[in-house]
């Protein structure tokens, strides 16, 4: 170890030469598909650019923002998705997993079977949720059979962003297997030691299970947010789908269907972008999702950061 | 005492304690059968859907919109019919190219990258390493105009190249997962290496790669299956030229062009949706080793 030690200074930066040598294909993707595009992003906002031509036009785009309507519909549409569809994804995701741990037969199966439908590709699984919640289809035909008159899903602006959770919470996969990994690390010997002391189960829950998940917890919503304010295809599919219309560059389909109650932020920023091309306004869009997304992000560094310093540090 | 334990709803209940007693004994096997009626139950809810559609891609479509849950009649000619109608061969075969080709580019590019950050000792190796977590949370849209005039520039929008070229440098999700297993690798191996004389390149060929085989396989099919179930690349730079859709692209316009057969549709829908699960069958095991791999555990 002494030996290392002696040697370190001029191994270091051949390591640090080597290093960047190595790792240069990314350093380059980094400059490339990161920083340069968010500074173009950041010098595109103040200008009109339709793809053909440029023109500064100062804070115009951003003024337009405060009186665009719709800019302001998505937003609060996708603040709606990050207060109840991450944590019912976020609770559920964690539900089941506890329960595949109560499970004594059939575990490996069931786990399975709970894992399957985040696999389905997203398309795919919002056309099949279109029909199979559609106003005859036969979900609603189980919920008339106890008797409950059962919404129009997709084509009622108050059920479409509770349809597309039922949607999230279907392919609950990943979460699952996160949490299924976390709780299945925490010490046998603290259940049992709490069991002689004649804790309850819930009790149990909430002193040993929840402070022993609670990194887990954290980075499952966070990400859970992050992924809510990227939220797009299939808000994009349920209303394309529902109201029965393609989308084509040029065509006149505005997403969001029905009333706007679909329309995300990140997909008013494309229909902005890429349909109506005024690229500068979409631009303003996105610098306002980066700086949403990158305080969750910075969360999410935190917390990395306290775990490298034992484990990836220089050691 | 015993009888207060008994009536407890199964759900509040402890983890069965060996009592021995006949109410102990009692209460465990009504946990036991609790929680696995709730799994039954809830099993139901996750096949369902599937299985719905299953049915419905098997009806005629005069009764795929009646709401019935079960065909009067099997027509299997459906499947055919989808593939008659469509370009589903055609979307097949991108969706494939793009897969692919993404994956073996992304593998190339970011194994080595992956390597050199749990690996390699210098300044700043912290400091990428959170600039990858930044990037692999950074929502596509938010750099998607600068980016697509990159590639206007290249005439290369309109095609799939868009998606598949930048995997060349480096995959932020794929490094990160990488780094996260390789930093598990024992250093001894490495070192071990090196004083036998082994370059560093050696040594991640014959010594990391074999030892890291579950992760790489992990990066692999979560790459493959990123790119087979992709939504928004494909529709920001090939919507525009219908010889380049994916099955995503396709998918999404198929029922506008095909009006309310829902039974078409859906058995379209169970064509895109059955490689991934037959998938999913076969690499169970990599799948879920992988995803444990993206907690937060160092």
């Amino acid at each position: 170890m002494s030996v290392t030690h002696a040697a370190a200074p001029p191994r270091a930066r051949r390591e640090g030469r080597k290093a960047l040598l190595w790792m240069s294909p990314w350093l380059i993707g980094f400059a490339v598909f990161f920083v340069y595009p968010l500074v173009a992003t950041a010098y595109f906002s103040f200008h009109r650019y339709d793809l053909f031509t440029l023109e500064f036009t100062g804070l115009d785009n951003y003024r337009y923002f405060f009186h665009d309507d719709r800019a302001w519909i998505s937003i609060k549409n996708t603040l709606w998705l990050v207060v109840f569809m991450v944590p019912a994804q976020v609770l559920f995701g964690l539900a089941v997993a506890q329960l595949l741990t109560r499970l004594k037969a059939g575990a490996g199966f069931f786990r399975t079977v709970f894992y399957l439908p985040s696999l389905v590709p997203l398309v795919a699984g919002t056309v099949s949720f279109v029909f199979l919640m559609n106003p005859s289809g036969p979900l609603n035909q189980i919920i008339e059979f106890f008797g409950i008159a059962a919404p129009d899903w997709f084509g009622d602006k108050d059920w479409a962003k509770p349809g597309l959770t039922l949607l999230a919470m279907w392919g609950i996969g990943n979460t699952m297997m996160i949490f299924l990994a976390a709780l299945l690390d925490v010490p046998k010997h603290l259940y049992e030691a709490a069991a002689i002391d004649g804790a309850s189960g819930w009790r149990q829950f909430r002193s040993i299970t929840l402070p022993m998940i609670s990194p887990v917890l954290m980075f499952s919503t966070v990400t859970g947010v992050i992924y809510a304010l990227q939220y797009f295809t299939q808000a994009m599919i349920a209303s394309r789908v529902a109201a029965g219309v393609t989308d084509s560059p040029g065509s006149s389909f505005v997403p969001g269907y029905p009333e706007m109650s679909t329309l995300t932020l990140p997909q008013w920023l494309f229909h902005a972008g890429f349909r109506d091309f005024s690229m500068g306004y979409a631009c303003v869009l996105a610098l306002l999702l980066f700086a949403a997304s990158m305080i969750f992000t910075l969360v999410l560094l935190r917390q990395f950061r306290a775990f490298t310093d034992d484990e990836g540090g220089n050691r | 005492m015993t009888t207060t334990l008994a009536t407890r709803p199964p759900a509040a209940a402890a983890p069965a304690r060996r009592t021995g007693t006949r109410g102990g004994r009692v209460r465990r096997t009504l946990y036991w059968i609790a929680t696995h009626a709730l799994a039954v139950a809830l099993s139901l809810m996750f096949i369902g859907p599937l299985v719905f559609v299953a049915l419905t891609a098997l009806m005629t479509d005069d009764q795929a919109l009646t709401g019935e849950l079960w065909p009067d009649s099997w027509n299997w000619g459906n499947f055919a019919e989808v593939f008659a109608r469509s370009h589903l061969l055609g979307w097949l075969g991108n969706t494939f190219m793009y897969a692919g080709l993404g994956t073996l580019f992304m593998l190339l590019s970011s194994v080595p990258v992956a390597y050199a950050m749990a690996r390699f000792r210098f300044r700043g190796r912290k400091l990428a390493f959170l600039a990858v977590i930044t990037m692999m949370m950074l929502p596509p849209q938010v750099i998607a105009v600068p980016v697509y005039l990159i590639w206007a520039r290249f005439e290369l929008t309109g095609t799939l190249w868009p998606l598949i070229l930048p995997m060349l440098l480096g995959d932020a999700f794929s490094i990160f997962l990488l780094r996260q297993f390789l930093i598990t690798i024992p250093r001894e191996y490495t070192e071990a290496a090196r004083v036998d004389g082994c370059s560093d390149f050696w040594t991640l060929i014959r010594v990391i790669l074999p030892m890291a085989r579950p992760a790489i396989a992990a990066v692999a099919l979560f790459q493959f299956f990123y790119c087979w179930n992709d939504y928004y690349g494909p529709l920001l730079y090939a919507q525009i030229n219908e010889e380049n859709w994916t099955l995503s692209l396709g998918l999404a316009s198929f029922r506008a062009l095909h009006s309310v057969q829902w039974n078409l549709t859906m058995a379209a829908t169970l064509l895109v949706m059955a490689p991934v699960i037959i998938v999913f069958f076969f690499a169970q095991r990599v799948f879920i080793e992988g995803v444990t791999l993206t907690g937060v555990k160092g």
